[in-house]
């Protein structure tokens, strides 16, 4: 049974901190790269966390703005001041 | 880098601020009188306060973070139309995908808007009102956006002329439309299950994801733009979906059977509608991202089966006939672009016989039915194209009775056999292309017995007068312009010149 968790966000330049964030932070996280776009998928839970891409960004960075590049989500979302976390309770 | 932080809220308590304490018990009128529609379903809510928004967006962080989107918009639609950016595109046929776009996809935005308006005042609860009045702007903002990205295309290209008239006329437009007919004179709860859940939440991405990858990929810079656009307020609709199943599977365990049959419903009745993009990525994207069948194992096998697997510890099961909507994408895309073929003279869009090196991809993608099926009948159409005998279908085709595809498909197990059912209801007899229509027109017989359907109305007299070619006209076609073979089409020898002058240039 398939417990993947999924984000795709748009291939430019807002996103890419928040990409190389997600790999950092997610180990097991698996890149797939679209036209256009960054599909990036991982096992179960993942998260962005505003700590790892502002440290990439250089700047204060809202967990909001992640708002401006997303395409697309699959899994439960907790949204919070610091991280936003997709989960699957399998 | 916490102290630099001056919000006196965190967010959680922003959201609650903004959906906890505003609405209030009415004493003048009764609530039941004030929102008469929210339990006539069955659906039982003890809690509105249950309801929680996982974005918790605020109204000044909405309005920021959508302004922020639509001055990205604008900056690329205009260098796009100032930049003559349709030259960049790899070929004219693709402009036919953006046709179906405008006609059948966008006014659905618009439909989204009015829908999500009229259930936003008809919830007694507020968290669920804020999210529906959040989503009923972002719809008006796609159908806006969407309209201006695609007026470029509309300089030059025909059969983008006349969307919202055509929408409400033309016969495979009806598909979409009543789509959304069906689950806007649905009630609240209905409504969310079928537009937020099934259709946002499972299948939206089928449409926008690889679709408008494959618009990149083909050098549409307009459309893939304002796609992601729409998309990043769709990942917020898509929780509203996960969101609202949820609410009402917590609520109260009486939910559980009425939510799974509107799973059921609106999961068959999607799939359906997807025909058209299925079409439209196996066939109309000259350069290609994905097959139809491996967008469906990534977004439906793949992510569906995580979601369900979710959903199991309320008691849900994956939707009725999702093992026949899988068989269905090794077959869907190539029926339904036959039926186009047959029928492209009565279309706003043109159809053509794809070129041998797209065969062959279709070949490598599809190695258990394209061969087997598909490629002889395309190559015999074509070698009677070139004979000089084009084939068009007079006879004007059969619909189904829900979801109003012409009887064109096949029983899975056996595709030289085309499949319908039959109820009756009343003394009358009415057909439907599956299983899964059949059982949606049998559920609610008096609801489907009012479809008004294309072929129906055109053979009664209601549709511009008794000839193809009238109803043509009252469908605002330019002959000879909009429809037809793409080969020899106006569009087609505005494409050549253009690319004979950059050759001499």
């Amino acid at each position: 049974m398939s417990r993947t968790v999924s984000i795709t966000l748009q291939n430019n330049d807002d996103a890419r901190p928040i990409i190389d964030a997600i790999e950092k932070d997610n180990p097991k996280a698996t890149i797939n790269l679209y036209p256009a776009m960054v599909k990036i998928d991982c096992d179960g839970r993942l998260i962005v966390k505003q700590e790892t891409v502002e440290e990439l960004l250089g700047r204060e960075w809202d967990v909001q703005e992640l708002h401006l590049s997303i395409i697309s989500i699959a899994g439960n979302v907790d949204e919070e001041d610091d991280y936003f976390e997709l989960s699957w309770n399998i | 880098m916490a102290e630099k932080r001056k919000k006196k809220l965190g967010i959680k308590q922003r959201y609650s601020m903004l959906t906890r304490g505003l609405g209030w018990d009415t004493t003048y009128q009764p609530m039941d009188k004030v929102f008469p529609y929210d339990n006539y379903e069955g659906i039982i809510i003890h809690d509105w306060e249950g309801w929680e928004d996982p974005f918790r967006l605020t109204m000044d962080a909405y309005w920021k973070f959508q302004s922020e989107k639509e001055k990205k918009l604008y900056a690329v639609i205009d260098s796009f139309a100032q930049n003559n950016g349709h030259l960049g595109i790899t070929d004219a046929r693709y402009v036919n995908a953006i046709k179906l776009f405008l006609t059948g996809v966008s006014p659905l935005e618009y439909q989204a808007a009015r829908g999500f308006t009229h259930v936003g005042r008809q919830f007694r609860g507020v968290g669920p009102r804020v999210a529906c009045q959040m989503q009923a702007i972002d719809e008006l903002r796609h159908v806006q956006t969407q309209v201006h990205s695609m007026s470029h295309y509309n300089k030059y290209f025909d059969g983008l002329h006349s969307a919202p008239h055509m929408h409400d006329r033309v016969w495979y437009l009806s598909v979409p439309k009543s789509f959304f007919d069906d689950a806007r004179t649905a009630g609240p709860f209905e409504f969310l299950t079928s537009i937020s859940f099934a259709f946002e939440y499972v299948l939206t991405n089928l449409l926008f994801v690889p679709f408008m990858s494959g618009a990149a990929f083909n050098g549409d810079m307009a459309t893939v733009t304002f796609g992601f656009s729409a998309q990043s307020d769709e990942a917020r609709h898509m929780t509203l979906g996960l969101e609202v199943i949820k609410f009402m599977l917590e609520q109260d365990e009486r939910n559980i059977p009425i939510v799974q049959r509107w799973m059921d419903k609106w999961f068959w009745r999607g799939t359906r509608m997807l025909t058209l993009v299925a079409m439209m990525m196996d066939y109309m994207l000259p350069k290609r991202v994905m097959s139809w069948r491996e967008a469906w194992d990534i977004y439906f096998t793949e992510a569906g089966g995580a979601l369900f697997a979710d959903l199991a510890r309320y008691g849900i099961k994956p939707p009725k006939y999702a093992d026949i909507a899988t068989k269905e994408a090794e077959h869907l895309s190539h029926q339904a672009w036959h039926i186009f073929y047959n029928y492209t003279h009565a279309a706003a869009f043109h159809t053509w016989i794809p070129e041998k090196e797209e065969l062959d991809w279709l070949s490598e993608k599809y190695p258990n039915t394209f061969d087997k099926y598909y490629r002889p009948r395309l190559e015999y159409l074509d070698k009677e194209e070139k004979a000089g005998r084009r084939f068009y279908n007079d006879t004007l085709p059969m619909l189904c009775q829900v979801c109003q595809i012409p009887m064109g498909f096949t029983d899975m197990d056996d595709p030289t056999t085309i499949s319908f059912e039959v109820s009756e209801y009343k003394d009358d007899k009415y057909h439907t292309c599956s299983l899964g229509c059949k059982d949606i027109f049998d559920y609610e017989p008096e609801k489907y017995v009012q479809a008004w359907l294309p072929v129906h109305q055109i053979y009664q007299g209601n549709c511009g007068g008794a000839e193809v070619p009238d109803v043509l006209k009252w469908y605002n076609f330019n002959l000879g312009a909009d429809n037809m073979e793409y080969k020899g089409s106006p569009d087609q020898k505005l494409w050549d010149e253009w690319q004979a002058h950059r050759k001499k240039a």
